[in-house]
């Protein structure tokens, strides 16, 4: 391999320092628990928890013609796209040059997680932090350019980065370099799901010994080659009007629009983030997981059997009744069958009178892991600020959708919010956040 | 509540040289190598033009036609190895068991081969960046989103348990079946078919590695091309491959009376923070990892009986590799025999890891230890005892096996024998 580093030669002997042993949950393990501490949202919504909660609250969407490439001759021309995003004003140029725009908008929420949690850019106890984040599609921008290159070109070859940028483990590799967070990482895929599960799997590093966590994720599906791929999932809305394409849960609704960015948190041991003071928004209180065992096809809808099994598992590890929940952040996928198992699997979880229900996923466009993480961002943010944001794109509710949609912002009392997501062929997650221990 | 243990109870293998848990133990320990120049393509333009390709039979395998339509080779053979596995662990599914079983599959790659071949034909054989979304197949979003792995194998075995792909590169094997032991440990699930799978063998990975040249050049003799620890080492052999392991919570093992391999003790991964693909010479990181695998296991160094190394056959991987098992195991790491089977099956990337410890569970089964092949001259740097050529009996009570990938990450996994006591 190119790039070997000079320095001391091998050392003999046992390690003197072995660092924290990771591997039990047991025991005091058991007893930790997880805070998040910090928020970095790069998203259609904006960049910085603010300016993402402002336009939430405002309702403003953010959807518009595709800008990354030139969308003319594809029948899905819209997408959430993050406007004004500079890389360089995140990473270095050595950085951006080598990876792909997912891992230059995973570098900005990054560095904006860890300045919200109040922690220092680089880690002062590396083996005590660790970056867990969910991936999606990988590098698309940057692997459709290296595959013009290898194909066009008579020498098929590409440039020395390739190895590195497109691959779904770039973005944890690169932010753990960075920052110097060399516990253990991780690199989850359950397609829309991912964001969930990696919240989850950083609660379990936390009790396993690992203090700060950054979870969440990022994604960028917007290439040319990265749209015909989604084409084919048959989900796609085909609407040109911006206002009018992703409707989830409405008459209308008639699929979904795509989006960039995500969220990432600081996810932090109760303990660690009280030792300095901070109490951050929230506690990740509970979790579950379940797949349907069935694919997504013309016919699927997805199994509300499952999904409510995924819900349940997550209330029951927070110990929250269905009653204790003050708002459901859903799905949301925008195809009407689909709609309407999310909203049978709400009435299974949560009977006749299920809570308040909203969702700004219309506003920027699903984002695959990035959207599911978006959403927890938003919860976050309601709990902390006492304040719901309204349901974006629903006029009239399909039948068979009918929840409590929150239709207008205004102030609430929100302790416990629980998050949905589902991943294409059959993934079910659900995070439920409750406002942290005083 | 005592800890919930894991125990690996069924085994099922893909490998470049045997399609089977059977074929592939038999290859490994005979120190037969399933190196060969390239036939997928022609490899002629390239650096390096060796691979250990699977001669994988589907239909052979028990995939159904529909099956066979949509899932990309690594979709194949994970589906394969999953089948083996299950059967091999006598576990009946039943209504209750499906929803305690979770599916959790590492891959580096995931679809790019089908991603590849599908662009060559949207985007003109790369003439046209706004490629032609009328000429893609109907399974290319499958092939987009390396979710699909898991999710293939949980719709074929109709598990409703957590469903997760682990994507940590080269380490995906290792960490997903770390993942798997870590939803058994907390009650999440009390099985999990946990291994990993790739199919990178494609000119764009080829063309990846040629570029930073970590693969060999050494086209002239493919079957002698991976030289793990040889003082003659140029390069890792690109492969492909499978393996799938049922993991079972001990006490829902001992229930049904099933036959178990071993137990999954220990799992433990750090990064370096250092270089995507540079390794600090001193191996402090993936000394960390076996040191707190092995605590987990309450394991000392002098228990254990073998040590399945990376050994990529990179110059610099098997140098760090080496100070590593001296820095965690001190004295220890000069009488353990180590072996890195990547010498015969080539590096797969992601489900490297995972068939691996398919080896360290069949080795601690059946008293053999596979050797490094192709292993002729020393290299001062790596100084301990390889297992050269040829395989040995012995009773191996603990084996370690460990990880390393682009990323900086480093993992390490310890299988050790069960004999039910508590630790």
């Amino acid at each position: 391999m190119t790039g070997e580093p000079r320095g001391a030669g091998p050392t003999t002997g046992r390690a003197d320092d072995v660092g924290p042993v990771t591997g039990r949950a047991g025991g005091d393990g058991a007893r930790r628990r997880a805070v998040i501490t910090g928020i970095g949202v790069v998203a259609p919504s904006g960049i910085g928890a603010d300016a993402h909660w402002k336009c939430v609250l405002a309702g403003q969407s953010r959807i518009g013609p595709i800008t990354l490439f030139d969308p003319e001759r594809y029948p899905s021309r819209l997408a959430g796209e993050v406007a004004g995003f500079d890389a360089l004003h995140y990473a270095d140029n050595r950085q951006v040059v080598q990876t792909d725009r997912w891992t230059h908008l995973g570098f900005a929420a990054a560095r904006l997680a860890l300045a919200d949690a109040g922690l220092p850019e680089m880690a002062d106890d590396p083996y005590g932090y660790a970056v867990t984040l969910a991936s999606s599609s990988g590098g698309n921008l940057f692997g459709q350019r290296e595959l013009q290159r290898l194909w066009r070109g008579p020498a098929r070859t590409v440039g020395a980065y390739q190895s590195i940028a497109w691959f779904y483990a770039a973005s944890v590799g690169q932010l753990s370099i960075r920052h110097q967070f060399k516990g253990p990482c991780g690199v989850l895929a359950a397609e829309s799901a991912g964001g969930l599960d990696s919240l989850a799997h950083a609660v379990r590093m936390v009790r396993r010994g690992t203090p700060v966590v950054l979870a969440g994720g990022t994604e960028c599906p917007l290439s040319p080659y990265a749209l015909t791929c989604q084409m084919r999932n048959g989900l796609l809305s085909t609407c040109p009007e911006p206002a009018l394409a992703y409707r989830p849960f409405d008459v209308a609704a008639g699929g979904y629009v795509p989006g960039e960015g995500g969220a990432v948190f600081v996810v932090e041991d109760l303990a660690h983030a009280r030792a300095r003071g901070v109490r951050g928004y929230a506690e990740v209180a509970g979790w579950g997981a379940s797949h349907d065992a069935r694919h997504t096809d013309r016919l699927a809808a997805g199994d509300p059997a499952q999904y409510a099994r995924a819900m349940r598992l997550a209330l029951d590890r927070a110990g929250v009744r269905p009653a204790e929940v003050d708002v459901v952040f859903p799905d949301a996928l925008g195809v009407p069958r689909y709609d309407r198992s999310e909203a049978e699997a709400l009435r299974a979880v949560f009977g006749t009178r299920p809570p308040p229900v909203t969702t700004q996923k219309p506003l920027v466009g699903r984002a695959h892991q990035g959207g599911s993480a978006l959403d927890v961002a938003t919860a976050l943010l309601g709990i902390r600020h006492g304040v719901l944001p309204p349901t974006a794109g629903l006029d009239r509710p399909a039948p068979g959708c009918e929840l409590d949609f929150v239709r207008e912002s205004g102030p609430r009392r929100v302790d416990v919010a629980l998050v949905g997501a589902r991943g294409f062929d059959g993934f079910n997650s659900a995070v439920v956040v409750r406002r942290g221990p005083a | 509540m005592n800890r919930r243990r894991s125990v690996v109870t069924g085994i099922g293998v893909v490998a470049p040289g045997g399609a089977t848990r059977d074929e592939f133990w038999a290859t490994i320990t005979a120190g037969r190598t399933a190196t060969r120049r390239i036939s997928f393509f022609d490899p002629s333009p390239f650096r390096s033009q060796v691979a250990a390709e699977c001669d994988f039979d589907p239909v052979r395998a028990g995939l159904g036609v529909a099956e066979r339509q949509r899932a990309d080779r690594y979709v194949q053979f994970a589906l394969a190895a999953s089948i083996e596995a299950l059967a091999d662990s006598g576990l009946e599914l039943t209504d209750a068991t499906r929803e305690r079983t979770g599916v959790v599959l590492g891959s580096a790659v995931g679809g790019t081969m089908l991603l590849e071949r599908e662009y060559v034909q949207v985007s003109d054989s790369g003439a046209d960046w706004l490629v032609d979304p009328n000429r893609a197949g109907p399974y290319l979003y499958q092939a987009l989103m390396p979710s699909s792995l898991a999710a293939d194998v949980a719709c074929r075995h109709g598990v409703h348990g957590p469903a997760q792909v682990i994507s940590t590169g080269c380490t995906s094997g290792i960490d997903a079946i770390g993942y798997g032991q870590q939803l058994i440990e907390d009650d999440e699930a009390d099985v999990v078919l946990s291994g990993a799978s790739d199919s990178p063998i494609s000119p764009v990975t080829v063309a990846s590695f040629d570029a930073i040249k970590a693969t060999t050049p050494d086209n002239d003799d493919p079957a002698h091309a991976s030289r793990p620890f040889d003082r003659d080492r140029h390069g890792f052999v690109l492969a492909e491959g499978a393996a799938v392991l049922v993991l079972e919570e001990a006490e829902h093992a001992r229930r049904r009376g099933a036959r178990v391999y071993c137990e999954a003790a220990g799992y433990a991964n750090r990064s370096n923070g250092y270089h995507m693909t540079g390794l600090r010479p001193d191996g402090v990181e993936m000394a960390l990892a076996i040191d707190d695998a092995m605590a987990q296991a309450r394991c000392d160094p002098a228990d254990v009986s073998y040590v399945s190394a990376h050994g990529s056959g990179t110059r610099q991987n098997d140098r760090h590799e080496t100070a590593a098992f001296k820095r965690a195991l001190g004295a220890a790491a000069y009488r353990v025999p180590i072996s890195s089977i990547k010498s015969m099956v080539g590096h797969s990337l992601g489900a490297i890891g995972a068939i691996e410890m398919a080896a360290c569970a069949l080795a601690i089964e059946h008293g053999v230890v596979p050797p490094t092949a192709n292993w002729a001259n020393r290299d001062a740097e790596c100084d301990l005892d390889y297992t050269p050529n040829t395989a040995r009996e012995l009773p191996v009570r603990v084996a370690l096996s460990v990880g390393s990938g682009f990323g900086g990450f480093q993992s390490a996994m310890v299988f050790t024998r069960f004999d039910g006591r508590d630790r």
